[in-house]
């Protein structure tokens, strides 16, 4: 019974978060969907074209937002190692205001905690800049990743590192041996996160790429705002979609290792 | 034990280490290790003996002092660079590997032929009584089966020196007694030189060759078994082993006095203040006064079953402590008479 019943709640969560797909996806490749019509009259594959277009300005952003993203992701989960493994590891003075401190970038509203810092791009020629953009996309996310594996951490026994290290294992065989299994999942976890916050990140873009940098939340924003919903609609599914697959994936790879889902708990 | 000839002599000189400035967890220990003997490292927890291990292993690194494998010193070498190999109070499987891979882990990581490393693991899962559970996962187990997977780890790579973190203690009554054969009897097979840390003093005397009694960071004592019982270095040598009794009093012309008693000391005790000290097991009450029997009080009588504890007390009010089978009758309250073999009491510094 309970079986049947959790197969439909988690139906009807799938549906919930397809559905609204659907007329996005329809919108898409219409060209002419009018009240009261339940499906759109006349259909075009304009929208697919300005996606697919090999020099089109979509794919280009597409591509900018990935490298971001990626980058930041790894950059933001190799500091959020270092100071998540402090975190969870050590107990030192201090401690609880490091904590608050990190959430401090995220507290903030992300457009003060940038025009303060947007000085000392201009400064160190980073404004307008990929390396810039990844720089600034690290503030509120390098918080969220350390305090995930600060977590993870939390929940590791160090013993284990030392069992290594007396059978033999140097300092980076235990870290890859035994250590990063064991938190792998929290670490999952955190990246992912990064990669979240960075891909759809905006304002901080805007502000320290200068228009320049055109990522696909800049550019989703000019397709919104010209009025033709078609377009609009395509370059919402490009936006949209792969961080669903990643979610769906990463979900995937995590069931069953339950320290990321103890990790996020603990948070 | 074979291993005399072929095992690794460990010396550790005045090693000191704190964790915080001026709270010294470990205190100057001294300690000569035989090559392949067994010796534990006994002491109440918090006294500093899994520091002192640990400075061996090379996982925590001495303020002061020297490690020695073979007179040659150790100190400044990695702990994955020492011969060593150690089991800890929790078995520390790695949850993602089988137990083979766990008890290959060693051999992996010193590049081993697979081959190699597959004769080796059958051989050690073999000695610990777990043949055929290589491809078992770690999480399978039972708590004794984890800590003898634990051991196999350790012993997989023939380390010089096996360090032992009281590996038994999260393990319940009947199957500790059962471990700790096992130890006893793969250290004596291998013959491999093994610091044995435990609060267990049972423990301790089981399986030791030699005890080496921790206290507030120093090695107080370091004899065979008995010596704790038979001639305890000191009151607390004395109380940590169950001792009851300890009368202060003076020695002069080879006698000791105190609290009523004066009872011949042996050639050689120091004169001055001393204490006597004396196992409640060496005490007996008997019928009539005699040759080392004193006169005391019975103050009270507890019965324990196989045994009985009876308190007396002597003239001038000191108490005392003996056990008597549980059959004797005892009337409290009344005069009695003790017997005190003076070869069964020790004088130790006030």
């Amino acid at each position: 019974m309970s079986g049947i019943r959790r197969s439909v709640g988690l139906g009807l969560l799938v549906v919930a978060i397809l559905v609204p797909f659907v007329p996005l996806a329809l919108t898409a490749v219409s060209s002419g969907w009018r009240y009261p019509a339940l499906v759109p009259q006349t259909f075009t594959g304009r929208g697919v074209a300005l996606v697919f277009d090999p020099d089109g300005e979509v794919l280009a952003a597409l591509l900018t937002s990935f490298t971001i993203a990626v980058t930041v992701a790894v950059v933001a989960a190799l500091v959020g190692l270092c100071g998540g493994r402090a975190l969870g590891l050590h107990r030192f003075r201090g401690r609880r205001l490091v904590q608050f401190l990190l959430l401090a970038p995220v507290l903030v509203p992300g457009f003060a905690v940038t025009f303060g810092l947007q000085v000392f791009f201009i400064r160190y020629g980073l404004a307008d800049t990929v390396p810039g953009v990844v720089l600034v996309h690290l503030v509120p996310t390098i918080p969220y990743v350390t305090l995930v594996l600060g977590a993870t951490f939390a929940s590791f026994d160090v013993s284990y590192e030392e069992q290594a290290r007396v059978l033999g294992a140097g300092p980076v065989r235990t870290f890859v041996s035994v250590t990063l299994p064991a938190i792998r999942p929290g670490l999952c976890v955190a990246a992912l996160f990064a990669f979240l916050i960075s891909w759809s990140e905006y304002v901080l873009t805007l502000l320290i790429g200068g228009g320049t940098i055109r990522t696909l939340p800049l550019l989703l924003f000019s397709y919104i705002g010209s009025a033709d919903l078609t377009e609009a609609a395509s370059v919402s599914l490009v936006f949209a979609l792969p961080p669903l697959v990643l979610v769906v994936a990463a979900s995937r790879y995590l069931t069953g290792a339950q320290s990321g889902v103890v990790g996020l708990g603990r948070l | 034990m074979k291993g005399a000839s072929t095992g690794t002599a460990v010396s550790l000189r005045g090693l000191r280490k704190a964790y915080q400035r001026g709270v010294p967890a470990v205190d100057g220990v001294d300690l000569e290790v035989a090559p392949g003997s067994l010796v534990a490292l006994l002491g109440p927890s918090g006294c500093g003996k899994t520091t002192t291990l640990k400075m061996v292993a090379g996982l925590l690194d001495p303020d002061e002092g020297d490690v020695r494998f073979d007179d040659r010193s150790i100190i400044g070498l990695a702990a994955e660079k020492r011969p060593v190999a150690m089991v800890f109070q929790k078995p520390l499987l790695f949850p993602h590997m089988t137990v083979g891979q766990n008890v290959g882990f060693g051999l992996r990581v010193r590049r081993t032929a697979k081959a190699a490393i597959a004769a080796r693991v059958a051989e050690m899962l073999e000695l610990v009584r777990l043949p055929d559970l290589a491809h078992r996962k770690v999480g399978q187990l039972s708590g004794g089966q984890e800590q003898r997977v634990a051991l196999a780890r350790a012993l997989v790579t023939d380390p010089a020196v096996l360090l032992l973190d009281e590996p038994l203690s999260q393990l319940d009554a009947a199957l500790r007694i059962e471990m700790r054969d096992l130890v006893a009897g793969v250290q004596r097979e291998l013959g491999v030189t093994t610091l044995f840390v435990t609060h267990d003093q049972d423990e301790a005397v089981a399986l030791a060759d030699k005890v080496a009694l921790v206290l507030d960071g120093r090695v107080v004592q370091h004899a065979e078994p008995r010596v704790f019982y038979e001639r305890p270095a000191s009151v607390a040598v004395a109380r940590f082993f169950g001792g009851r009794n300890a009368v202060p009093g003076r020695v002069a012309g080879g006698r000791f006095t105190g609290g009523g008693l004066d009872v011949a000391v042996p050639t050689g005790t120091p004169p001055g203040d001393g204490t006597l000290v004396v196992r409640q097991e060496s005490l007996a009450l008997v019928e009539r006064p005699a040759p080392d029997v004193v006169p005391v009080r019975v103050i009270a009588a507890r019965y324990l079953g196989t045994a009985m504890t009876v308190t007396v007390e002597l003239a001038d009010t000191t108490r005392l402590e003996l056990t008597a089978p549980p059959a004797t009758a005892v009337a409290v309250g009344a005069p009695a008479h003790l017997h005190l073999p003076p070869e069964a009491c020790t004088i130790v510094p006030t």
